[in-house]
């Protein structure tokens, strides 16, 4: 992180793939794109054209630009639910590491509670229960999530809080609050930022699913979940219906992947060490 | 023995937990869950129908006798019938169940068979050409989601080499070939993934067993290769493999669920998404509360197997 890493190496390539896509699908609605919802009839199933590069789809959509909206429909899903996730989780890991006792004891309980469920079950019950819709996948995908926040911030906090620095801090006077969010809390933020880009990562491949079962981004707005399921109807006629949204969706999640173990080796010195390179 | 036992509490109370959850979780929707569940066709819901459901799912006795009824009916498995069809939800999840657990069965399998070698072959020939190779692939196979190899695998084998079905079932005692042939795609889909996974975990585990003393100790000793890997590396290298593999369990289950409805499996996950689909209430609980028993019973036998590889935890 300092002015070395400025120089370029092969390590980088996946923070500019992931800078480049996100500008692309924070730029998306500016971008001189046709319409991802405009139909034309007349064109379906057309090859790539010079206007369509990557063809049309069963209603004659672009499918370049429906590629291009699914994966911003997939990121802001996946930042929202994380960051949801994040302060939630973060907050009460760093309240149960610092009160300790009751506080701690049930903070971590209703952790365990959460974690008793496998993910996506528990976000198939909540789409019985409330309908399918982001409404419902945001909060649900960050419930999913807070536990691995919570534990993080907990054991981060527990390895902090007799610091000397910390001490310091509360015996000038400073109240509970400032001592666990202006002092422990930058302090254990690396942990957290890794947690964070890991979090965003297995978002995206959980929100995948639950579109891909038709539980999750609802038609006619594009997902790539969505895009695998409805194209494995017309898998003979147009394969490459399928093929594009499988590719864009596993490269992202490569990309993804990527970028939070680098980050992870820069950020976590227990992981960096393990690694030992 | 003790350490098993309080192992078997915990999960007793897990499971108790999970019951009491999914109990609550219908009335922890705000306003009236039976025309919440009704109302998915947008108009308000026939108040004679809402009526009915009420007391088909016992919704208008007080919550406490709801519970004790619920709890009774779990002990003798009776998990009730689906407001669709009005069939026994316990009979259907009886007949389903064991095509979920011969997929996880084969994946885990697949995934073990595969991984373990291969990490402990690559940690031998640290930056050799197959170490490198490997852990491409390995990252590969740990990112692709498992429904889109999934749906890759159909497209290639099925569709462009005509080699298997596109996937559906058939019993093993009609045609045991056809029935491993049509088990082993979805099988593959989950193990593949879970496959990197082990093989990384392997990989690094035997790194760090490998200068050990008592690895150095065997080696002097004259031992011979293979039993110094088969006896020394391997068993403590394996710890770290079962710790992981316990981690992987909930997105295995959620692999399945995946994977059952990619290769049309008739599994829990067929009956779970058209129960979600259908907001068929009793269905989709009881298919979870089985999913979980399921999942809090692996978490169970791991770690049993873990003390039995390691006598340390075992305090």
């Amino acid at each position: 992180m300092t002015g070395t890493s400025l120089k370029f190496t092969p390590r980088q390539i996946p923070a500019y793939l992931l800078a480049l896509l996100l500008v692309v699908s924070l730029l998306a609605p500016v971008l001189p794109l046709q319409d991802p919802l405009l139909m034309d009839t007349a064109a379906r199933f057309a090859g790539p054209s010079a206007a369509h590069l990557f063809g049309q789809d069963e209603f004659g959509r672009d499918i370049l630009v429906r590629l291009i909206f699914a994966l911003r429909n997939s990121l802001i899903v996946a930042f929202a639910a994380a960051i949801l996730a994040g302060f939630i989780g973060t907050a009460l890991g760093v309240l149960a590491g610092y009160s300790r006792g009751l506080t701690e004891m049930l903070a971590m309980r209703i952790i365990d509670i959460v974690l008793c469920f496998p993910p996506l079950l528990l976000a198939m019950l909540a789409v019985t229960l409330y309908g399918p819709g982001p409404v419902t996948l945001i909060p649900v995908l960050a419930i999913v999530f807070v536990p691995s926040f919570t534990r993080v911030a907990h054991a981060s906090v527990l390895s902090v809080r007799s610091q000397d620095y910390v001490e310091a801090v509360r015996s000038m006077g400073a109240s509970n609050a400032r001592v666990m969010f202006s002092t422990i809390l930058p302090n254990i933020a690396g942990p957290l930022i890794v947690q964070f880009s890991f979090t965003v990562a297995v978002t995206v491949v959980l929100e995948s699913g639950l579109s891909f079962l038709g539980l999750g981004v609802l038609p006619p707005a594009p997902s790539l979940g969505l895009m695998i399921g409805t194209g494995r109807a017309t898998l003979a006629q147009a394969p490459m219906l399928l093929v594009w949204p499988c590719a864009a969706l596993t490269a992202m999640i490569l990309i993804l992947n990527a970028f939070c173990d680098d980050l992870r080796d820069r950020l976590d010195p227990k992981f960096s060490k393990i690694r030992g390179q | 023995m003790f350490w098993f036992l309080r192992r078997g509490i915990a999960s007793l109370i897990m499971l108790w937990v999970i019951v009491t959850l999914v109990f609550m979780s219908i009335h922890f929707v705000p306003g009236d869950p039976v025309e919440l569940l009704l109302s998915q066709d947008g108009g308000s819901a026939d108040p004679a129908t809402v009526q009915m459901i009420r007391e088909d799912l016992g919704l208008n006795r007080p919550i406490v006798e709801q519970y004790v009824e619920k709890l009774k009916g779990l002990a003798s498995f009776d998990l009730g019938r689906s407001m669709v069809d009005d069939s026994s939800v316990s009979a259907e999840i009886a007949r389903r169940l064991p095509r979920t657990l011969e997929l996880i069965g084969l994946a885990a399998l697949i995934s073990l068979v595969i991984g373990i070698p291969a990490g402990i072959y690559a940690a031998l020939h640290t930056g050799k050409s197959f170490d490198r190779a490997a852990s491409y692939v390995a990252g590969f196979a740990q990112g692709i989601p498992v429904f889109v190899l999934g749906t890759l695998l159909i497209l290639v084998f099925s569709q462009m080499l005509k080699l298997t079905p596109a996937g559906g079932f058939v019993a093993f005692s009609q045609a045991p070939g056809k029935h491993m042939l049509l088990l082993l795609m979805p099988s593959l889909s989950i193990g593949i993934g879970l496959a990197a996974i082990v093989f990384r975990i392997t990989r690094a585990s035997t790194l760090e067993v490998l200068p050990l003393d008592y690895v150095r100790t065997a080696r002097a000793k004259g031992l011979g290769d293979r039993r110094i890997v088969l006896h020394h590396i391997l068993r403590n290298a394996l710890i770290p493999v079962i710790t992981i593999f316990a981690l992987q369990i909930g997105s295995l289950l959620g692999g399945t669920v995946l994977v059952e409805y990619v290769f049309n499996w008739p599994g829990l996950s067929g009956m779970l998404v058209s129960g979600v689909n259908a907001r068929d209430y009793p269905t989709v609980t009881g298919v979870i509360l089985v999913i979980s028993a399921l999942f809090i019973g692996l978490n169970f036998l791991v770690d049993v197997l873990y003390g039995l590889t390691d006598p340390r935890v075992r305090k």
